[in-house]
C-alpha cells in the first residue's frame, strides 16, 4: 500500500481503544514525541505500550501515562531517575508491568515482523524472568522459548523519509525504529524531513518503504 | 598496599582488557573504565542502545540528544564508529561477537552465577534492561564491584540469595580488595589489595585459592 503524508492527529487516528502500540525511544533519543503528543489529544486508552522506557520526566511517553491512557507497559528499563510518573502509577496499583529483557523485547518483535512463531533464547536461562516458560537443550545448552510481540500501531521517530516511505535515522536515535516499523499493521514514522523518491542513496535507506504507511513531518 | 578506590579499581580493569577487544562497559561504575582503556590498544566500546566506537561521555554544552550511551548520558562518536538497530545490537551479543562485558553486581556466587537487576524488595520496581542478554551472550562476563556491603556482608557467596541475571558466566569479579577467576575448579585470587590472605578466607565463605600469594 502506498505511504501517505499526514498530520499528527490524522495519522494517529488509526490508533484504537485497547490497542497495543510499539513507541520507539531510547530514553528521549529517537522518541516520538509529536506523534505520542498526538495521540493523548486523539483520546484512545486502555492501550499496551511496548517501549524500552516507561517515560522520562513529563513529556513524550511520561505525559501518555500520565493522561491515564496506559493499562500495561511491556519494557526492559522502567525505572530511571526521571520515571517518576510510571513509578507513581505503579506503586499505586494503576498500571501492569511486564518487564522484557532488552534483547528479547528487540528480538520478540524482529520475530513478529519477520513471520517467526516463536523462537529459542539463552537469554535469561535461570532467573525469575524465565519462569514458566517452555525451556530446551540444544546442543548441550538450556534456552527459553519467547513468542513474538505483535503491534497495532507502531510509533517511531526517524530522520529522513522520501515521499515512498523509505528512512535513514540519525546516531543511536534508531535504536528500535527499524525493528518496530516491521512488527505492527500500522507503522507510523514522524520524521524531520520529507524528500522526492530518489533523494536517498538506496545503499543508505534502513527501513524500506514497504514497512511505513505513514509519514509525518515534524522539522527539527 | 590499600584498598583500591573507584578510579583505581576502574584503572585495574581497564589493564586487563585485550587490545582490539570489542567491549561493552555497563552503566555505572564500569562506565569509568572507558577512561582508563589505552587508545593505541584498538579496544572498541559497544553500547546496547546502537553504536560501536562510542567516544566519551561529552558536557552537556556539546550534547546531541540523538547520541547517548545506555545510561543515556551525552557521548562523542569516535572514526569508525557504526550505527545499528537494537535487534542487530543484541544479536552482536547472543551471537558470541562481543568479547567482553563489564557489569556491577549485588552478588557472584561461587560457580559464577550473576545478580545484579533486583533486590526482590517487595516495593522495588524491577528494572533489567541489556543485563541477562549481555549475562548469556558475551564471550567474557566480568564483574567490577566492592567485595563487602555497606554492612560488611560479602558480595561473593557460595550461592546468590538475590534473582540472578545470568547463571555461571562470570568469569572474573575485579573488587577493591581482591581480583578473582571464576574457573571450573573454583575461585582463584590473583591479586589483593590492602586485606591479607587469613582476613580474605575469613570473611569470604566461598573456599579460595590463593596459593599464589
Amino acid at each position: 500500500m502506498r505511504t501517505t503524508i499526514t498530520g499528527a492527529l490524522e495519522a494517529v487516528g488509526a490508533v484504537r481503544d485497547g490497542d497495543t502500540v510499539l513507541v520507539g525511544g531510547f530514553g528521549m533519543a529517537g522518541m516520538p514525541v509529536e506523534l505520542i503528543d498526538a495521540l493523548i489529544e486523539h483520546g484512545a486508552g486502555d492501550l499496551t505500550v511496548v517501549s524500552n522506557n516507561a517515560g522520562n520526566g513529563d513529556t513524550g511517553l511520561a505525559a501518555l501515562l500520565a493522561a491515564g491512557r496506559v493499562r500495561k507497559m511491556i519494557c526492559s528499563f522502567p525505572r530511571q531517575s526521571d520515571s517518576w510518573v510510571f513509578d507513581d502509577l505503579y506503586r499505586s496499583g494503576k498500571i501492569e508491568l511486564e518487564v522484557v529483557p532488552q534483547g528479547n523485547l528487540a528480538e520478540r518483535m524482529r520475530a513478529a515482523g519477520a513471520g517467526i512463531g516463536a523462537f529459542y533464547c539463552p537469554t535469561g536461562v535461570g532467573t525469575p524472568l524465565a519462569e514458566g516458560k517452555e525451556t530446551r537443550v540444544i546442543d548441550g545448552r538450556e534456552f527459553v522459548l519467547e513468542y513474538p510481540i505483535h503491534g497495532d500501531v507502531a510509533l517511531i521517530r526517524a530522520h529522513v523519509a522520501d515521499r515512498l516511505g523509505n528512512l535513514v535515522y540519525r546516531k543511536t536515535a534508531r535504536n528500535f525504529g527499524p525493528v518496530m516499523a516491521t512488527a505492527a499493521r500500522v507503522t507510523i514514522a514522524q520524521v524531520s524531513r520529507v524528500v522526492e523518491a530518489g533523494d536517498l542513496d538506496p545503499e543508505a535507506v534502513v527501513t524500506p518503504s514497504i514497512f511505513v504507511n505513514t509519514l509525518v513531518e515534524v522539522p527539527r | 598496599m590499600t584498598a583500591l578506590d573507584k578510579e583505581a579499581l576502574a584503572r585495574r580493569v581497564a589493564s586487563d582488557i585485550p587490545a582490539g577487544a570489542y567491549v561493552n562497559l555497563g552503566i555505572g561504575q564500569p562506565t569509568a573504565i572507558a577512561r582508563f582503556l589505552d587508545p593505541a590498544s584498538g579496544v572498541v566500546l559497544h553500547t546496547e542502545n546502537g553504536m560501536l566506537g562510542m567516544g566519551e561521555v561529552v558536557p552537556d554544552a556539546e550534547a546531541d540528544q540523538d547520541l547517548t550511551n545506555a545510561g543515556k548520558q551525552p557521548v562523542s562518536e569516535l572514526p569508525g564508529a557504526a550505527y545499528f538497530h537494537h535487534a542487530d545490537s543484541f544479536a552482536m551479543m547472543r551471537g558470541g561477537h562481543l568479547d567482553v562485558c563489564v557489569m556491577g553486581a549485588f552478588q557472584v556466587s561461587a560457580g559464577g552465577d550473576l545478580a545484579n537487576w533486583h533486590t526482590g524488595a517487595p516495593d522495588a520496581i524491577p528494572a533489567v534492561g541489556g543485563a541477562m542478554d549481555l549475562a548469556a551472550g558475551a564471550k567474557e562476563v566480568w564483574v567490577m564491584m566492592t567485595l563487602f556491603a555497606k554492612d560488611g556482608t560479602p558480595k561473593l557467596v557460595p550461592a546468590c540469595t538475590y534473582p540472578l541475571t545470568g547463571k555461571a558466566c562470570v568469569t572474573r569479579v575485579y573488587t577493591d580488595v581482591a581480583t578473582f577467576l571464576i574457573e571450573p575448579s573454583g575461585v582463584r585470587v590473583v591479586d589483593t589489595f590492602g586485606i591479607s590472605a587469613d582476613e580474605l578466607t575469613s570473611r569470604i565463605e566461598v573456599p579460595l585459592d590463593i596459593r599464589v600469594l
